[in-house]
């Protein structure tokens, strides 16, 4: 098997593309891909923690399944949010949604 | 040194990553997001944890990767091109790296790196028992949170025809 830091190392990788959309992106679904790309980026190292380190326990693999299913919360209520924005502004630039800016 | 399949895996999930952020197209994004979904499925599968890979291909490439592709062909238009892309791209790629480097640092420069595999590994019969009984109020908590995020999601997305 391989080494526990190239699974680490993939993950770092992954969380750093995430951060990269998450401070580029404008468009509301992008940053919505970047959040699931972070997410999964977190999954990888409970379950690969937990493989390596305490290899007779599984509970990396079940905070993962709590985190997915999390996420998929998540990306039911921010999909319905971004449809409802849409339907209102017919726009998606997080730039351009001022409403409730203070 | 490096398994032919994880070096595969992290090739075809890190580009699918980075194409779900930069396609011209979203479409293509949510596409390629989900390969990227299916790149992480395959690490858990390497890792052992071949419940887990399926509940991710079943959760995230099934229910989440879809729901995505539905809102994108539902709210496409021009829309999506007129969205500004990349404002801040040198501050972001800057971020990006330093996020990258800062981690990779501590990685390397942890015990972790003499971390050597271990032949035993746990049933994933174990993940169902352990969620019943020494995580049963996050599951329980979990549950509500499914059930108002739904209840949400249906709120927010209804049309109202007046």
């Amino acid at each position: 098997m391989e080494p526990l830091v190239n699974y680490l190392f993939v993950s770092a990788a992954l969380f750093a593309i995430g951060v990269y959309g998450l401070v580029t992106k404008k468009n509301a679904l992008r940053m919505l891909f970047a959040v699931e790309i972070l997410i999964n980026a977190a999954n990888l190292n409970f379950v690969a923690f937990t493989r390596y380190l305490h290899p007779t326990t599984v509970t990396g693999q079940s905070l993962a399944m709590f985190s997915i299913a999390l996420a998929a919360a998540e990306a039911a209520v921010g999909l319905a949010i971004i449809l409802a924005v849409f339907r209102l502004r017919k726009d998606v630039d997080v730039s351009e949604i001022k409403g409730l800016r203070g | 040194m490096i398994d032919v399949a994880f070096a595969l895996l992290a090739i075809i999930t890190v580009i699918s990553a980075i194409l779900a952020l930069e396609a011209k197209e979203v479409v293509y994004g949510a596409i390629a997001l989900s390969l990227s979904f299916v790149g992480i499925a395959g690490f858990f599968a390497l890792l052992d944890a071949v419940f887990l890979a399926m509940f991710q291909l079943t959760v995230y490439v099934g229910a989440i990767a879809v729901l995505i592709l539905f809102t994108v062909m539902l709210v496409r238009r021009e829309q999506w091109l007129k969205a500004k892309e990349g404002v801040h791209s040198v501050l972001g790629v800057l971020v990006a790296i330093i996020v990258a480097l800062g981690l990779g640092y501590l990685v390397y420069a942890s015990t972790i790196t003499h971390v050597t595999p271990s032949v035993e590994q746990a049933p994933f019969t174990l993940i169902g028992s352990q969620i019943l009984s020494e995580y049963w109020f996050a599951f329980i908590t979990l549950a509500l949170v499914l059930a108002s995020a739904v209840i949400g999601a249906v709120v927010l997305a209804k049309l109202e025809r007046d």
